[in-house]
């Protein structure tokens, strides 16, 4: 594979990354949330793969392995077992202002872009267009945690940003060293853990994963 | 060596909790295992005071003046919190607010918790740093939210999507550093040790690293709780059990800075311009003044000291932005002195709210009739915080305030205003609730002693007479952050 065709074909998978990222803004379904984070994970991971093979940075290879059975197998894997024991795999969340969600996304998007120019002509890598696009899912991930009110989509957005996140190490700098990714990863497996107890402590003590419902703590006046 | 003992205690002292659980001598165990960090700790400052800066296990640790003495504060404050943790967590166990799964999975994580804060520090890797922080606050989450009462829940839940965003943000921060870096160092896990980052940090691309400021900065700034991104700190000082709160509130946001200011002195050798001074004035100062505001308004007792922490926290960024000598001085001596005064005021508020079983200010009265010490205590623990002379707050505070007059006089008011209000705020409050007869709703306690003393104490002779060693080391720390 030429050094041309791999930048395209990575070109594509991040635009790929970019449209799950709207996607993901926009899906009702809990199914529908989940099946958009796996492909969006199968995407980082063979992106990852093409730019671990062009550039001969074979630690690369190992963090593809990583994304793929942490985020295209192992969390969907949990999510999928937590949506089933919470009877909630087949809820629909109601969305307001679907539109101006998706008109804001566009502007966050125009907006990584403009961020990352000044890094974008410095760099040397075959893969620096694509920084644009780590950060612009980074900040629609973000946007997803604002919009969202319920607890799994919540996760699913926090999950989608780090996503970005890994996104832009490989972009930027073909990845960060293997023990700082390592660590990454061990921290969101970590997490997982977690939020799936929370899940549990959410659900027995509201009655249902609606954060909407968690607003007993503010200031009085 | 002593590194590695210092390290591998808490880890271990985790996982052995974890099995032994609920039993009666769980606590004894605990206490054990911070003593013995601690005296690692103590062994450690004493090789670093001897031979100056080291870096040991093929460069992965490092240890110098700015981060020794902050591991040998965070594990003394964990060691006396772990003592205070013995009564206070009883006292939880036999009233029925902690099950027996909850006391195993507290003990086990406070250790978790500890070795997350000593790696942080002694890491020489930022992308360790990071990840480090980050297990951190994994670790505290669900001890938030140990109580399982809907407030606990809310505020964990709050504090695990603020900080995880937090944080994710500035692990951007981090990849572009590491960016920035390898074009100057090469490829490879060297280009993110601290130690050959900041030896060539004027050769680091200003243009980069300056967007990776702004990550890191609203990243760590979370987590040490700077408005506007704060929201987070009150709900989980408050609803988390008292020992974690004062780990919290006296360690946790101590780190944080930490990671921040270490960020703040590549980006400065980089830029070679003030410009993230200035941005960390800002939020600083923001801090100070919404942390004093909101201290009026407070009800319960343990979220109005959080505001505190705010405020405190929001001193000690400010002077680390403005620079200089005696500002920098002042910052680091406003993190030991704060951590030490914070830690036991949380001490004797968790008492004073167990003999009222209630945390609303207004409930809790005549502490000083009923149980003395917990009252004098929290008396006196206030008198330092607010910044009354002669405790440590003060001289910190002081110094502070001479370098805002002298680098830059218009700020001076503002931090004035801040400081004023949070006085009055603190003392408004603390007066009823320590005078006054001992109303119906008290209920005698077995506190905690030594803690609080040996704390106050501290906070004495640090206000009274500064030890050589400690100006030392602070000289040689601002030295390294000028």
């Amino acid at each position: 594979m030429s050094i041309n065709l791999a930048a395209q074909v990575n070109s594509i998978m991040a635009a790929l990354i970019l449209l799950t990222s709207f996607g993901l803004l926009v899906q009702r379904r809990m199914y529908g949330l989940l099946h958009l984070f796996a492909w969006q994970g199968l995407f980082l991971s063979v992106s990852t793969a093409i730019v671990g093979y062009v550039s001969g940075a074979h630690h690369l290879y190992i963090s593809s392995i990583l994304t793929l059975t942490l985020k295209v197998v192992l969390i969907p894997y949990i999510l999928h077992f937590l949506m089933r024991q919470l009877h909630i795999h087949k809820e629909v969340e109601q969305l307001v202002n679907v539109p101006t969600t998706m008109l804001i996304g566009i502007a966050l998007v125009i907006f990584s872009y403009y961020l990352t120019a000044p890094i974008r002509e410095l760099s040397t890598l075959v893969t620096r267009s694509t920084l644009a696009v780590a950060l612009a899912t980074v900040m629609l991930g973000l946007l997803m945690m604002i919009t969202r009110r319920h607890a799994v989509t919540q996760i699913i957005g926090f999950l989608a940003l780090e996503n970005g996140l890994f996104f832009a190490a490989t972009s930027a700098t073909y990845g960060m060293p293997l023990v700082v990714e390592l660590g990454v990863a061990l921290d969101i497996l970590i997490a997982a853990f977690i939020f799936g107890i929370f899940f549990f402590q959410i659900r027995t003590t509201f009655d249902s994963l609606d954060v909407e419902q968690m607003t007993q703590l503010k200031e009085e006046d | 060596m002593t590194l590695l003992i210092l390290l591998s205690v808490s880890f271990i002292a985790a996982v052995v909790l974890a099995f032994v659980g609920d039993r009666k001598f769980a606590h004894e165990i605990n206490i054990l295992g911070s003593a013995a960090t601690f005296i690692a700790g103590i062994g450690l400052a004493i090789e670093v005071y001897m031979n100056g800066p080291m870096v040991a296990g093929g460069k992965f640790f490092f240890v110098d003046a700015f981060n020794v003495y902050l591991a040998v504060l965070t594990s003394f404050v964990s060691m006396t919190t772990a003592v205070f943790s013995r009564r206070y967590m009883r006292w939880e166990r036999e009233h029925g607010r902690v099950g027996h799964w909850g006391m195993r999975f507290y003990h086990a994580m406070f250790q978790l918790f500890i070795f997350a804060m000593l790696l942080a520090l002694l890491t020489n890797n930022v992308g360790v740093l990071w990840i480090a922080m980050e297990l951190a606050t994994l670790s505290t989450v669900l001890l938030v939210s140990l109580y399982r009462t809907p407030t606990a829940i809310e505020a964990a839940w709050k504090y695990f999507i603020l900080c995880g965003v937090g944080i994710a943000l500035a692990l951007f921060g981090t990849v572009l550093l590491y960016f920035a870096a390898e074009k100057v160092l090469g490829e490879g896990g060297e280009a993110l040790l601290w130690t050959n980052l900041s030896q060539v940090s004027d050769k680091l691309e200003p243009t980069v690293l300056s967007l990776a400021f702004v990550f890191l900065m609203v990243g760590y700034g979370t987590k040490v709780g700077l408005a506007p991104l704060h929201n987070w700190l009150p709900d989980a000082h408050s609803e988390g059990p008292t020992p974690i709160s004062a780990v919290l509130s006296g360690l946790l946001l101590n780190i944080a800075l930490y990671a921040l200011v270490r960020c703040k002195v590549l980006v400065d050798g980089a830029t070679g311009t003030h410009q993230a001074g200035y941005i960390m004035m800002g939020f600083g100062l923001l801090s100070i003044l919404v942390a004093a505001f909101s201290l009026l308004r407070q009800k319960d007792i343990k979220r109005m000291f959080a505001y505190s922490s705010i405020e405190h926290m929001g001193i000690a960024t400010f002077a680390f932005g403005l620079g200089g000598q005696i500002a920098t001085f002042g910052a680091l001596l406003h993190m030991l002195v704060h951590s030490l005064t914070k830690s036991s005021i949380f001490f004797t508020a968790g008492h004073a709210s167990q003999m009222h079983r209630t945390q609303e200010m207004d409930k809790i009265k005549g502490l000083l009739r009923g149980n003395p010490l917990v009252g004098w205590g929290l008396m006196f623990g206030v008198m330092a915080i607010v910044g009354m002379p002669p405790f440590g707050v003060f001289v910190s505070e002081f110094l502070i305030l001479t370098a805002t007059m002298k680098d830059a006089p218009l700020l001076t008011p503002l931090l004035l205003i801040g400081l004023g209000v949070a006085f009055a705020a603190l003392f408004r409050r603390v007066q009823p609730m320590v005078a006054g007869i001992i109303p119906a709703n008290q209920h005698p306690l077995k506190a905690a002693h030594i803690p609080v003393i040996l704390h106050m104490a501290l906070v004495l002779i640090i206000g009274l007479y500064m030890p050589s060693f400690l100006a030392e080391w602070f000289h040689t720390a601002v030295e390294l952050l000028k």
